[in-house]
């Protein structure tokens, strides 16, 4: 026990006394968050639209107030001219056509029902499919707002076929929505959990990746294979010290994201906290692996960077799991972020407790042990 | 022999030596011939953002014939899969949290009755919202089936539809991959022409040889050139090849001209070559060096290109710092031309922006490459 205090004391001593180490520990993961939590967002609003209105009546006018008013969308253009409108689209202007056909108002008077074009740039991706939704939404609400009220007016303003009485709530099925967890649709509260758990990893994988690369390059890790350390007190004081850190690093950057972001917290600190001490293990192993696999420095940053690079994408971080091809999905249960993405989110945001993440965190736990041991293993005393 | 042959022989002779270096480091030549191709099957296959298969959860306090018919439309529709069915809506709560279902709906007691009566009845939508996006999406899909159904036992009567008629330009089926290889082929070149040649160029520094270079008869710009060109060899091989896998793995079209893609392209390789030599000069050990080149270009390119990220997503200082990323104006030109298949008369300003970039970079990096000769 006194040998691996002693290792991993001057383990802590390195990292503080090396300025620049200590920057990139504590004040970069602070640095990335601010960044990342505001360029990784599909959040949407404000989509530019182009509105054609061949109607313009008190219906279609009533409808582009619609989209306005719902705040996702803004007019950046408006004509009579489809060819102004598709030119604006070929270069990339527009996400957004709506498309008011003449005869809106009289078909929705005389038949009860009228059709509009909605033309959408899927070249901006993701983007597509939610704009869709939200216009089909205000399509939905505006109908039977014009059941209720509006439809009734304009006719007998016009007073062309207003003969019909207003029959309302007749077997109507009413459907009211409630977004749970995130009622504001706030892109942040998605992303910030997930954030953290990216930016503990990054720290830890690359410090620890780095290490015994450092200690092989400096040639010290020789004076350390002629004491009478074990390796598996080897790797418990290499191990150590950055655990600390990442749990130092997890405190300060959920501290951050309450502060600046107001992300809530709904579930247990404690159990965030005993996931993450479970968590932190496998990453640190990960990166103790690689670093007594590899033989410089520059590998370890190059081998780190590609794997990382892999299991930030496929954790589930920025895209969801459930949209992911069926052997993805399959892929990435073997990926420890994954599962500690998924505990983040439903403790914090959510308010999961023990019995709804006992699944992935069991996962964790073995994957810990497995790691562990591999680097135990592959970390050999004698150089060859 | 004239000074002329011996020098252009000299500049072969440094392109022969980079090749072998390059052929000889295998661990770092698997990484960078193996990246753009693990690269286009995840982003393909695992950043996807279309819905599918949504978990959805019935609360029915009782059944009848109504509630019924509405939950075997939902099972009939290929978006739902059913996950069980409950009778009360406290039990939701749970299955959000495991993350068992994604979406609830809860009908109110004595649905069929109500409807009967004239009576509204109630059935409501409660989505996992954590993820926004999805959640807006479920939303939109469950409103969907229930206003089927209603418009069927409703026919007749005074309901007011506007119906849209949806078109989706440009990637009709939406397929994640035709939006993703475009912007990967920035990240490819980036990675290959930025990172390398920093690295290889901070290497010669660190271990010395670069003075030894510098003593020879060649000149400033051939070393440079000599130093870069078999990057740029690999990276327009690389772009090859991504384009063609893509091709054959993902359908993903290319409607414009190959010509003017492949030339945009050598510009952009122009301009992260020149973006490599500038933060090869302005550093000493490659651990900076590849940190400058991490932080410079390859973050820029993954987060304010609009490569995944749309760039209308972001508030508006990063948008501002988004428009000096010269790959944000390669993946409009390269995804205008895959999927659009417009041609110079549309990209004359991206093209123009790129060129400016090209000239100034290529102007700013020899120079201060010329600057460590005096």
């Amino acid at each position: 026990m006194r040998r691996i205090r002693f290792l991993a004391w001057a383990e802590v001593l390195h990292v503080v006394r090396d300025r620049a180490t200590l920057a990139q520990v504590l004040v970069l993961p602070l640095l990335q968050l601010l960044v990342l939590s505001n360029a990784a967002t599909f959040e949407i609003r404000d989509v530019p639209t182009y509105v054609v209105d061949f109607d313009r009546t008190t219906a279609s006018r009533g409808l582009i107030d619609r989209f306005v008013a719902s705040g996702n969308f803004s007019i950046v253009g408006r004509s009579a001219s489809l060819d102004l409108a598709n030119e604006e689209m070929l270069r990339g202007r527009i996400t957004l056509l709506l498309t008011i056909p003449h005869d809106f108002e009289s078909s929705l008077v005389r038949d009860h029902s009228a059709r509009v074009q909605l033309a959408v740039n899927a070249e901006k991706g993701s983007a597509a499919g939610v704009v869709q939704s939200y216009a089909v939404r205000i399509l939905t609400a505006y109908s039977a707002e014009l059941g209720s009220t509006l439809l009734p007016t304009i006719a007998n303003v016009r007073s062309t076929v207003g003969d019909q009485p207003p029959v309302r709530g007749g077997g109507r099925i009413e459907t009211p929505l409630r977004s749970r967890y995130n009622q504001t649709l706030n892109y942040k509260h998605y992303m910030v959990p997930g954030l953290l758990v990216a930016l503990v990893t990054l720290i830890a994988t690359l410090v620890s990746a780095q290490n015994i690369a450092r200690e092989k390059e400096l040639g010290t890790l020789e004076q350390l294979n002629v004491t009478p350390l074990t390796r598996g007190q080897f790797i418990a004081a290499k191990l150590l010290p950055f655990w600390v850190l990442g749990m130092l690093d997890l405190a300060i950057g959920l501290t951050a994201g309450w502060l600046i972001f107001d992300i809530p917290v709904r579930g247990s600190l404690l159990l965030l906290f005993g996931s993450a001490a479970v968590y932190l293990v496998a990453a640190l192993a990960i990166g103790l692996w690689i670093s007594a696999m590899v033989e410089t420095q520059q590998q370890a940053m190059f081998v780190t960077f590609f794997i990382m690079n892999i299991y930030l994408l496929m954790s589930g971080l920025f895209t969801p799991i459930d949209s992911m091809a069926a052997w993805v999905q399959t892929v990435s249960l073997f990926n420890p972020v994954r599962h500690f993405v998924t505990i983040s989110r439903a403790v914090l945001v959510k308010g999961a407790g023990p019995a709804e993440i006992a699944g992935p965190l069991a996962v964790l736990a073995a994957f810990a042990v497995v790691t562990l041991a591999l680097a135990i293993r592959q970390y050999s005393k004698r150089t060859a | 022999m004239t000074p002329l042959t011996s020098r252009s022989s000299a500049l072969l002779g440094l392109l022969r030596k980079e090749t072998f270096h390059i052929l000889r480091d295998r661990r770092t030549l698997i990484v960078i011939t193996l990246m753009p191709v693990i690269q286009v099957i995840i982003f393909g296959y695992a950043i996807r953002t279309d819905v599918e298969n949504v978990r959805l959860a019935i609360v029915d306090p009782s059944p009848d014939y109504a509630t019924l018919a509405l939950r075997a439309r939902f099972g009939a529709t290929s978006a739902f899969r059913i996950v069980g069915v409950l009778p009360r809506a406290a039990d939701v709560d749970g299955l959000f949290q495991q993350g068992l279902a994604q979406e609830a709906i809860v009908f109110e007691p004595d649905f069929a009755m109500r409807l009967g009566q004239g009576l509204p009845a109630r059935v409501q939508i409660i989505t996992d919202a954590t993820e926004p996006n999805t959640g807006s999406t479920v939303q939109a899909y469950a409103l969907q089936v229930i206003q089927g159904y209603e418009r069927e036992i409703r026919a007749g009567s005074d309901a007011v539809r506007i119906v849209p008629d949806v078109r989706t330009r440009f990637n009709p089926t939406r397929e994640s991959s035709n939006l993703f290889v475009p912007g990967l082929m920035a990240f490819v070149l980036t990675i290959i022409s930025s990172l390398m040649t920093a690295i290889s160029l901070t290497r010669e520094k660190e271990t010395g040889t670069l003075e030894t270079l510098l003593v020879s008869p060649l000149r400033p710009w051939q070393i440079v050139v000599g130093k870069v060109a078999p990057y740029l060899l690999i990276g327009f091989v690389s772009v090859i090849g991504v384009i063609i896998e893509a091709r054959i793995v993902f359908n993903v079209p290319l409607v414009g001209s190959v010509l003017l893609l492949l030339a945009e392209g050598v510009l952009f390789i122009l301009v992260s070559l020149s973006l490599g030599i500038l933060i090869s000069a302005r550093t000493s050990s490659q651990r900076v060096a590849m940190f400058g080149a991490l932080v410079g270009t390859m973050l820029p390119t993954m987060l304010l290109s609009g490569f995944i990220f749309p760039l209308e997503s972001l508030p508006w200082p990063l948008r501002a710092v988004s428009i000096i990323v010269p790959a944000r104006w390669f993946v409009t030109v390269a995804r205008s031309i895959m999927l659009k298949g417009v041609g110079l008369g549309y990209l004359w300003r991206e093209t123009v922006v790129l060129l400016a970039m090209a000239m100034a970079l290529l102007t700013l990096s020899t120079r201060s490459f010329k600057a460590r000769l005096e």
